[in-house]
């Protein structure tokens, strides 16, 4: 299923939500919707299911408008931050319920329903566990149940608001990859929220990137790290740290590190976004100095000191550094938008 | 161990004396006088003053106007809170202020304001005389006093509880293709059962109970127009202290029922909800 949205507008009192949400989902794909609290994400996500009526714009599915579609028939899966199982029903009966209410003649037989709970359990890996009561679940467990009854009604279209927010780091892990493998086995099209960087640029085909009610770029996650739309987006991807430089021919240079290519960029003052990767630090007589070196499970994380900042860096291969250490740092990429 | 929060063990003794002690005076007390008057001169008198014509009536006629007036607050009641926790609507704050009208308004003004507006000399009076309606001074008015009195005890029991519930459940059956009927039913409706139980078991207590209101409607009509709580009046006023105490302590045991019911209630709606 294609979900297309166009100038989509939603106001609470004097504040705008959503300010003009343009976005264009295909068949089969995974998107995140990625952006600090407030950017208007989840309201774009509650639009998409007829939770939320917006002032203008219109939300297409296959094309279809969906203006006057109330929720209930829109027949789309929605798996909510907190997952709102039925509190007063076992997991059978949360599962169950979409097929439950649906008119006589639509609905599956009393067998039936039971084979369709005992498939989604067995599909979100939690058979035996009919009986019990939301209560008696993990956090983890609660949010499969939640997809579990969501994909009851076999929608084409999945939502997830922060579908993660609530678990600790180990179970979040297993989660999203087993989502994945998830909604490319079902064939989903599938739209999660998240503040979570990683999990988006880990999780999605696109990212819609979200500030202040809009989408401020759509793209793969390579070309959201190569080619950030603006310096917001620059700095709020891949933990790149902003340094102040000046453009002169294309190039951006710096008080401390050597130049670096910014081909585009008008002359003058500027911000150049460096990741940890973008730099590269190497032993030997240098302006720079080793601030913290710290092993983790990825390798060795190494914070270098230069003319007064602080900047994590690559450390060069085969090197140990030590604290204290004099080095010298090399600059490989940088993404420079004008100050 | 001591907690820290814990206080001196005199201090906990006087303030458990003291709300034992005025517990006693105020509430026991007069609750075991009323049955130690009625009983004074053994059971036999109190049961004939039960079976007067009179009090028959009078029972009857708070059963008749409790049976009508209950429901229509259990329906309206839930209407209310259902409307103010689930939608945001403008006038949903001042809904809220006026569901709690009747517990800030004198009973006896609430009558009052019945008599001005259908009484025969109300607003509504003559146009109604014309039709050979009677409200004032006859079932009408104590069902629609009664009413008034009561209304605030299922909404006010609801309405928190459905506040800390959300919205979410109610919007996650939507999603799943529930009708608003459907989502009321298999959503809402069990999330509610127990306060709302207890809801209209205190608005049926209050219900039966309810004096100054009814009386100002009522008319004292005795036999047609009587209600338990105003046969009491009367009869102590005539001095047949028996009578008085024997109806009194009837209406006093239906409010023990009810209360008794009501924490049965609350406890098994406890436990369910820790096995669950």
């Amino acid at each position: 299923m294609t979900i297309e949205v166009r100038g989509l507008m939603r106001r609470y009192g004097g504040v705008a939500a959503l300010d003009g949400v343009a976005l264009a989902v295909g068949q089969g794909e995974f998107v995140a919707l990625l952006g600090p609290s407030g950017s208007g994400k989840t309201t774009l996500l509650r639009s998409l299911a007829g939770l939320e009526f917006p002032d203008a714009g219109e939300v297409l599915i296959d094309g279809r408008d969906m203006a006057q579609v109330p929720a209930r028939e829109r027949g789309i899966g929605f798996v909510f931050q907190n997952y709102a199982l039925f509190r007063h029903m076992t997991v059978f009966e949360n599962i169950a319920f979409g097929l439950r209410i649906r008119p006589r003649r639509q609905r599956p037989g009393r067998a039936e329903i039971a084979r369709r709970v005992e498939e989604l359990l067995a599909l979100v890996r939690l058979p035996g566990l009919e009986a019990r009561y939301p209560e008696q679940l993990s956090g983890g467990q609660r949010q499969r149940v939640a997809l579990a009854r969501a994909l009851a009604i076999e929608p084409r279209v999945l939502l997830l608001d922060e579908p993660f927010g609530a678990l600790d780091a180990k179970v979040r892990k297993e989660l999203r990859l087993w989502l994945r493998g998830l909604h490319d086995r079902l064939g989903l099209t599938s739209l999660f929220v998240t503040h979570d960087q990683d999990e988006a640029l880990e999780l999605a085909d696109r990212v819609a990137v979200m500030r202040d009610g809009r989408v401020v770029q759509f793209d793969t996650p390579e070309v959201l790290l190569a080619r950030p739309a603006d310096a917001g987006v620059a700095g709020f991807l891949g933990d790149a740290a902003p340094v102040a430089c000046e453009v002169r021919g294309g190039q951006a240079h710096f008080a401390a590190l050597p130049p670096v290519a910014a081909e585009g960029v008008r002359d003058g003052r500027a911000v150049a976004f460096l990741r940890p990767v973008d730099l590269l630090a190497e032993p030997g007589a240098g302006a720079a100095r080793v601030a913290a070196a710290r092993q983790d499970g990825r390798g060795v994380r190494l914070t270098v000191e230069l003319g007064g900042m602080l900047l994590e860096a690559l450390p060069a291969q085969g090197w140990v550094p030590q604290r204290g250490e004099a080095c010298c740092v090399r600059v490989l990429g940088a993404r420079v938008f004008p100050a | 161990m001591r907690r820290a929060t814990e206080e001196p063990a005199w201090l906990r003794w006087l303030l458990c004396l003291a709300a034992v002690g005025l517990l006693a005076l105020f509430l026991a007390l007069p609750l075991a006088a009323v049955f130690t008057e009625a009983l004074r001169r053994g059971i036999g008198p109190a049961l004939a003053a039960l079976e007067d014509p009179d009090a028959v009536a009078a029972i009857g006629l708070t059963l008749l106007v409790a049976a009508i007036a209950v429901p229509v607050n259990l329906v309206g009641g839930v209407a209310a809170a259902w409307a103010i926790a689930q939608f945001d609507f403008p006038g949903r704050r001042l809904l809220t202020v006026l569901i709690e009208l009747p517990f800030s308004v004198s009973p006896v003004i609430s009558g009052l304001v019945y008599v001005l507006v259908f009484g025969a000399q109300g607003w509504l009076g003559p146009w109604l005389e014309t039709r050979g309606l009677q409200v004032i001074f006859a079932l009408p008015g104590l069902v629609l006093a009664t009413i008034f009195v009561t209304f605030p005890f299922v909404a006010r029991t609801l309405i928190p509880l459905m506040q800390a519930q959300g919205r979410a459940e109610a919007e996650a059956a939507a999603t799943l293709g529930a009708s608003g009927w459907q989502i009321f039913r298999r959503v809402t409706l069990p999330n509610i059962r127990w306060a709302l139980l207890s809801g209209v078991l205190l608005c049926n207590a209050r219900a039966m109970g309810e004096f100054g209101a009814v009386s100002v409607v009522s008319g004292h009509v005795r036999g047609e127009t009587n209600t338990m709580p105003l046969h009491v009046e009367i009869l102590y006023n005539e001095y047949q202290f028996v009578g008085a105490f024997a109806v009194a302590a009837l209406l006093a045991l239906l409010a023990l029922v009810t209360l008794g019911a009501k924490a049965v209630l609350e406890r098994m709606g406890g436990r369910r909800l820790e096995s669950a």
